[in-house]
């Protein structure tokens, strides 16, 4: 990407705690770290994908980044409009330009609406001064975009297989051309033969928009198919930012190349051959995050230098950003 | 398969599962026949709604009330298909173990894992608690469950979806069955947790020569550990065969679909996915002929009439198709 | 373009599974029935709910006298009056479980939606509200403003509104963290267009069972209160009042405790069954 642009969206030291756990009345409620210090450029028509394993704070980054968890340190930067700063109105109405795309794709869906009421939604909210038969037209045009036929417009969510119904979700958030899509595990939850239809969509609509997206998901070799560049998270910090081909060729960090291993390869010879680097334990709770680099605990290559002092996120050449105190 | 001269642990012939709805009799397994031999793995790879999940819950008994299944199901011999629920329960969880996708689902919220574990062992082998309790802890070290002692008095909850499963798999493992089903074991887990399962699922095979069988949707996982993949679409077999052969020589057109449309990492060029058009046919309407006529390129007015049945390709497999 | 076809919405899924329901559609149909003698059975009586006739005084079922149910101890018509009574008592049950639906749903929903603080203020009031004795706050309604009949719609309703407001919040809470909310949130509704359009709506299945439960109850209490003399005053009637008097002369003029007794209990079977059936219309598990 071309750092004379200017980016679509600009995300600073964005961190997010939760209150967690309280003991008793009178205890103070503990801090539950599930986003710290993230910051990165997403520009025009790009797709950033966010891989990690659950509980590494990619879905909370998403939300973060539409206001719709509080954030508790940093800014998010919306084509040059602070989102932090603006009031719940003016929030709301920027809201047009930023649209989400859930993991769930039924319970996505209000299932007393039909599929006219659910995709014209967004549109009565934004175009008011749109005629309904205006809104109809847009409706079924949009539908043929993502691939609905139009006799479905009066159907109700629950008449519909789990693909369509994240088609139908694609259109609802597509419906007012944002410049920023978000898409939570968009395609986790469906067949693998759905799956492509829904990456193969996503990518032709932002050809056709321009719209960046963010493409969070925990599965690699979808990621992989759709982004540009890749952020891994790691207990809600950065573990690796770089271009795709970049990260899978040359990953620096052991998480990042751990995850890469881990991913089973459809072809039997060369996955019965791989020896994988298998990642033993568990993802530590980020209640009490290790001290340090917070993957010291799983890494291969720990010593006691990542125990005492949290590796920087710096760049190691052609935007390729890593925190490791020894990167490969 | 046709050479393997060994006889078959669990041999299934003509299953049929039914279910009454609502809409009138929908046909979730129709003429599923498959045999498994000692320590093998066999795959089942389907998408959801291909009824891979049924022709298991109708062997193992636990089939929705309006669920009725026919056919035959030896296992050693033995007709095990709609046995009455006290000979059932003799074979099932002894001989026949099964695991599910979401752990926390097959166990009890309430007991500690030591309890559960240690009651299979009670109730089934007839062993006193503390030896029960004994055993338990080194199927968990079995399982590389770190501080198996301390996880022992832990309830599920305080434990994370890696080590949920783990549990899972040991119990399933008690009373060394002779078959381990595992129905999506790590679908619901971390790619990196997923890769120390099926590590442990291998080894455990090994050790214990289990016949495991493998229902998954990921074509990644059945490389991995499968001997053999049966692959299933609208509640058929569509097409069986060693590994190698469904993923270097595949001759069902959604077999090939379906590899096509798997994500792959060890390709580097990034190019869009070749996707299946269409959605998986639903049960309750299948029209006649081959069910997936209205997703195939190489669709023949033949497909739409004639229902194909399972036929010996080239490279030796069988397949459902009218190409052959 | 061609003609469309209507898609099946979940409340047309459900009025299909309704009358599928043998008992909950045979109790639709009686309850109708009821409904419609209670409108319009006076008509064919050519005796008034409050005309004295003193040949008649506590006469058994006359037909040729136009007695169908007898008459009572001062000698009206008890058909006529049971007539009134079911339209007392079916108006009470349906303004009072009105109030308690408008004002429950709209409360409960609020309060779980916007949550935090608020949520607890406004569920403390409705504590507050349930720990005052129901009866005493009858009394002193009677005691202030005299026996009117919609004291009695806005005494019961009051108090059932209690736990509709309960019983939506509950619902609300979970449907809150529900993706198609959080999608709302994201497209840009305002809170109040959230719970308007995506709450309420799917709070009414639960709503609509509760619903048929209070009905029941509402008319129970309503005939608990006039059974007491807090209630329906003469010569107005409500089937609490006949029933009252019936079990007074129960053993010289079983009448005048049967036919009032048998409609009571006729309605209250049928809304229970509705009720059932309603339940698993809307929430059926075998899908």
């Amino acid at each position: 990407m071309s750092s004379h642009l200017n980016p679509l969206l600009h995300v600073e030291n964005l961190s997010v705690d939760f209150e967690v756990g309280r003991k008793s009345l009178f205890s103070k409620p503990k801090l539950l770290h599930a986003i710290t210090d993230v910051s990165f450029n997403l520009m025009p028509g790009e797709t950033l994908g966010i891989v990690g394993e659950s509980g590494c704070g990619k879905s909370t980054l998403g939300r973060a980044i539409l206001n719709l968890v509080k954030i508790s340190g940093g800014k998010v930067v919306l084509d040059g409009v602070d989102l932090g700063a603006l009031s719940e109105t003016e929030l709301r109405k920027s809201r047009k330009d930023m649209q989400m795309i859930f993991q769930d794709p039924l319970a996505s869906l209000n299932p007393r609406l039909n599929i006219k009421q659910i995709i014209s939604e967004p549109l009565e909210i934004f175009f008011k001064e749109l005629s309904k038969a205006d809104i109809e037209k847009r409706v079924l045009e949009m539908m043929d975009v993502v691939g609905l036929s139009r006799s479905y417009i009066n159907r109700y969510p629950h008449e519909f297989s789990g693909g369509q119904c994240q088609r139908i979700g694609i259109a609802r958030a597509m419906i007012v051309r944002p410049k920023l899509l978000i898409c939570d595990e968009a395609v986790s939850a469906l067949d693998v033969s759905i799956q492509a239809q829904i990456v193969n969509l996503l990518m032709d609509l932002q050809k056709e928009f321009k719209t960046s997206i963010i493409f969070i998901s925990h599965n690699l070799s979808v990621v992989r198919h759709i982004s540009h560049r890749i952020l891994v998270l790691y207990l809600g910090r950065m573990a690796e930012l770089a271009e795709f081909s970049e990260l899978y060729n040359h990953a620096h960090h052991p998480y990042t190349r751990a995850l890469i291993s881990a991913v089973p390869t459809p072809d039997p010879k060369i996955s019965k051959e791989k020896k994988s680097t298998i990642l033993m334990g568990d993802i530590p709770s980020p209640i009490n995050p290790p001290s340090g680099c917070p993957f010291r605990t799983r890494c291969p290559k720990a010593q006691d230098l990542c125990a005492q002092v949290r590796p920087e996120f710096k760049d190691h050449g052609s935007n390729h950003f890593v925190a490791c105190h020894f990167p490969d | 398969m046709s050479e393997n001269m060994k006889t078959p642990i669990l041999s299934v012939v003509d299953l049929k599962t039914t279910f009454l709805t609502n809409d009138g009799p929908v046909e979730a397994v129709h003429n599923v026949s498959f045999d498994i031999f000692e320590s093998e793995v066999l795959g089942f790879v389907g998408e959801s709604g291909a009824g891979k999940s049924q022709v298991f819950m109708s062997i193992m008994g636990i089939l929705a009330s309006n669920g009725r299944a026919s056919g035959s199901a030896l296992f050693k011999g033995e007709e095990i298909l709609n046995l009455p629920l006290e000979k059932l329960n003799k074979i099932r969880g002894h001989h026949l173990s099964m695991i599910f996708q979401d752990p926390m689902t097959s166990l009890n919220p309430y007991l500690t894992i030591s309890k559960q574990m240690s009651e299979v062992l009670v109730y089934h082998k007839g062993l006193s608690w503390s030896d029960a309790e004994k055993k338990s802890l080194e199927m968990l070290d079995c399982v590389k469950i770190p501080e198996a002692k301390m996880r022992l008095k832990s309830y599920p909850h305080e434990l994370s979806g890696g080590m949920r499963q783990r549990v899972m798999i040991a119990m399933s493992l008690l009373c060394e069955p002779d078959i381990l089903i595992a129905d999506e074991p790590t679908t619901a887990l971390d790619v990196t947790v997923q890769a120390q399962i099926l590590d442990l699922m291998l080894e455990l095979k090994k050790d214990f020569k289990t016949a495991i069988i493998m229902i998954t949707h990921d074509l990644g996982v059945v490389a991995q550990i499968c001997d053999r993949v049966h692959v299933m679409y609208g509640g058929r077999i569509v097409e069986k065969g060693d590994v190698n052969d469904i993923f270097y020589n595949p001759f069902h057109p959604y077999t090939q679909g379906l590899l096509n449309s798997t994500p792959r990492m060890d390709q580097n060029v990034q190019e869009s996915l070749v996707a299946i058009p269409g959605n998986p046919p639903s049960l309750g309407q299948l029209s006649k002929g081959c069910s997936f006529q209205d997703r195939c390129d190489f669709c023949m007015p033949k497909c739409l009439e004639e229902r194909p049945d399972l036929k010996i390709t080239t490279s030796g497999g069988l397949a459902a198709c009218h190409l052959i | 373009m061609e003609n469309i076809p209507q898609g099946r919405s979940l409340w047309a899924d459900a009025r299909k599974r309704l009358f599928s329901n043998r008992a909950a559609f045979v109790a639709l149909i009686v309850l109708s029935m009821i409904t419609i003698l209670s409108i319009f059975g006076p008509l064919l009586s050519p005796h008034a709910f409050d005309s004295i006739d003193w040949d008649f005084v506590g006469s058994p079922p006359n037909f040729e006298k136009g007695f169908p149910f007898g008459t009572d101890a001062v000698g009206r018509d008890l058909f006529v009056r049971t007539m009134y009574g079911a339209r007392i008592s079916l108006m009470v049950a349906v303004v009072a479980s009105l109030v308690s639906l408008i004002i429950g749903v709209t409360y409960g929903s609020i309060s779980g939606f916007i949550g935090g603080r608020t949520d607890s203020y406004m569920m403390r009031f409705v504590d507050v509200f349930y720990s005052l004795p129901f009866m005493f706050f009858v009394i002193l309604l009677m005691v202030f403003f005299g026996r009117k009949i919609y004291l009695v719609f806005l005494a019961i309703g009051a108090v059932e509104w209690l736990d509709m407001a309960r019983i939506v919040r509950g619902q609300t809470l979970s449907l809150k963290r529900k993706e198609f909310v959080e999608a709302a949130v994201a497209g840009g509704l305002t809170k109040w267009q959230i719970i308007r359009k995506h709450i309420i709506p799917n709070t009414l299945g639960s709503v609509a069972v509760f619903l048929t439960l209070t009905v029941p109850k509402v008319i129970l209490l309503e005939s608990f209160l006039s059974f007491l003399g807090l209630g329906i005053q003469e010569p107005m009637t409500s089937w609490g009042v006949l029933i009252s008097e019936g079990a007074d002369q129960m053993e010289t003029a079983w009448w005048s405790l049967l036919f009032p007794a048998t409609f009571l209990a006729t309605t209250l079977f049928c809304f229970n069954y509705i009720g059932d059936g309603l339940r698993d219309a809307l929430d059926p598990k075998d899908r």
